[in-house]
């Protein structure tokens, strides 16, 4: 329930955030740059002046917008594909297989360079590839779910019934697999906050000018030689703040579900 | 009985990396359109557009290219980079050594850690410092790691001034000093791979406490020391080493993040600069390179747990 906390706290900045903070994110206050953490700046100010709570508050909203889309598109892809294979077998399923064991073989991250150096990187393709990649990912949970009903009397009654396929799957077999759906949903939400997370420090993901955590920890991490802080540490500490959130969920329901 | 459970074992990684080389090459050749455009501007004259693809074989069909490639690739040749102009092969040669160097260190750390901790652990199950050691373990791996880079960067680089910020040492450093500089960056790879292998390790030993070999051995009249050290350890890290393995591709993605964070030039680095300059040559081998890697890791796994495990070896099953 932690986890849920954190993660509404952050949802709603993300909603709300250009209302709730006592600065504009993006003004300027050059002659006020880099002043350490005080009572009129909490986080203190970046080297453009900008008040750097604000930006963390409302660096909230990409990250927010960008791995829940990427979980929904790989969990929808993954959950037709698992439904399919699962049902079907065949070909196609063994295919699938080998497909998955070589995706697993390299971490998101380094799959991800390679497609976002290909595509270009922007929010749009950056949730587009790791959508993709997580497809096979999360078909291989639903397959295994899949299996353990198709052998069930319900799916041979409604075959019997002379249900088309599609009708079986869906209405049939599906309700009956949300469970391990949901939390395979919220397992992989964590690796593309993750993911996200890692591809903006290292410039491959959401770009400039968004007051993003992992850009504004890319663009001032070189600063901290210097003794300048509070802007990394804040926006790691919201990072991280969001990660435990998504895992705690991610625990909570799979606790919950395990009955 | 050993061999012929290599032997498929063998034939499946094959399989797998060539899946891998294709994927690899479609993403590097296929995905990003016209290269030469990219590399050489959108105002070039058609004519340079038109020689570079000629350098670089890229008017050839594609899978006389992926042939190329491959084939080359398996040989040791792997091909021109774009952004160098020299071979790419003596890069990706050198990068792995330092980022074999940087692994070896982060190993080093884990592994005795972890497995500590994870008996530990066992034997106390239950109690605090078992919650403690899980939560810590827990609580540190599902954190990115530049996230844990950059606050260990601050605590010891940058408050405490013990350790340098950065990994790239000066020119003919001694070993001790090339250590020096090596710790910061392995630790964030240490709490990224600590947590797993804990558990894992956790887990085999309390189910090898519960067993009743050792139940056996004690009743035997066995003191302790030898029952943990000859009975228990010996079946509880045998999971632990195929989990080492696993998290090699953890390791290895972290590796990208931690090299880029303290400025180290081994072959996570290496990927990351290809990629920004869409250097794909290089990219698709670094890729590749790291693939194959994975797979003799994981190959060597299962292996060693043949060897510790004669069920296995036996093709019985557990």
């Amino acid at each position: 329930m932690t986890g849920a906390a954190i993660i509404l706290f952050w949802v709603v900045c993300a909603l709300a955030g250009p209302q709730l903070v006592p600065y504009d994110p993006y003004a300027t206050d050059i002659l006020g740059a880099l002043a350490p953490p005080s009572a009129r700046h909490w986080f203190g100010t970046d080297q453009l002046g900008r008040d750097v709570f604000s930006r963390v508050v409302v660096g909230a909203r990409d990250i927010l917008v960008v791995a829940p889309l990427a979980t929904a598109l790989g969990v929808a892809g993954g959950v037709v594909l698992g439904l399919v294979t699962g049902y079907y077998r065949g070909a196609v399923d063994n295919g699938l297989s080998r497909l998955v064991d070589v995706l697993l073989t390299l971490p998101l991250v380094i799959i991800a360079l390679l497609a976002l150096a290909a595509i270009g990187a922007s929010t749009a393709t950056v949730v587009v590839v790791i959508g993709v990649v997580f497809t096979p990912l999360v078909a291989r949970t639903v397959r295994a779910a899949v299996l353990s009903q198709a052998a069930l009397d319900y799916v041979a009654a409604a075959r019997l019934r002379g249900e088309r396929g599609p009708y079986i799957l869906f209405v049939e077999i599906l309700p009956n697999v949300a469970g391990p759906i949901l939390v395979e949903a919220t397992v992989r939400l964590g690796y593309a906050v993750f993911t996200v997370a890692t591809l903006s420090f290292i410039g491959f993901g959401i770009q400039p000018p968004s007051p993003d955590w992992g850009l504004a920890i890319s663009e001032n991490y070189g600063l901290i030689g210097g003794g300048i802080w509070w802007i990394v540490l804040a926006n790691a500490a919201a990072v991280a703040s969001l990660v435990v959130g998504v895992n705690l969920v991610a625990d909570g329901v799979q606790e919950a579900l395990a009955t | 009985m050993l061999g012929r459970i290599l032997a498929k074992r063998v034939a499946l990684s094959l399989i797998t990396l060539w899946l891998l080389s294709v994927i690899v090459f479609a993403g590097g050749q296929l995905l990003p359109g016209d290269v030469a455009r990219a590399m050489l501007g959108p105002l070039a004259d058609p004519r340079a557009v038109a020689n570079f693809n000629r350098q670089f074989g890229l008017d050839r069909p594609a899978v006389v290219q992926y042939w190329d490639w491959v084939s080359g690739f398996v040989t040791g040749d792997m091909g021109r980079s774009y952004a160098l102009r020299s071979p790419v092969a003596p890069f990706i040669a050198a990068a792995l050594g330092h980022s074999l160097k940087l692994g070896a260190v982060a190993l080093v750390l884990v592994v005795p850690l972890s497995i500590a901790g994870g008996v530990w652990a066992a034997l106390h199950a239950g109690r605090a410092i078992d919650r403690v050691v899980s939560l810590v373990g827990l609580s540190a791996t599902i954190l990115p790691e530049f996230v844990t880079g950059i606050v260990l960067i601050l605590v010891f680089g940058v408050w405490l001034r013990v350790l340098p910020i950065t990994a790239d040492w000066p020119e003919g450093a001694g070993p001790l000093t090339q250590l020096r500089y090596l710790i910061l960056p392995s630790l964030p790879l240490v709490l990224a791979l600590f947590g797993y292998l804990a558990r894992m390790a956790r887990a085999g030993t309390i189910e090898a406490l519960a067993a009743d070999y050792t139940r056996t051995a004690v009743l035997k009249g066995l003191p302790w020391r030898a029952v943990l050290w000859r009975h228990v350890l010996r079946n509880a890290l045998l999971p632990t080493v195929t989990v080492i393995a696993t998290q090699l591709g953890a390791l290895i993605g972290g590796l990208v993040v931690i090299e880029v964070l303290f400025r180290y030039q081994g072959i996570g680095s290496l990927i990351f600069t290809a990629a920004r300059q869409k250097d794909f040559p290089l990219l698709e081998a670094g890729v590749l390179t790291v693939g194959a890697i994975y797979a003799v890791a994981a190959l060597a796994a299962d292996t060693v747990a043949a060897l510790l495990d004669p069920r296995i070896r036996h093709g019985a099953s557990r």
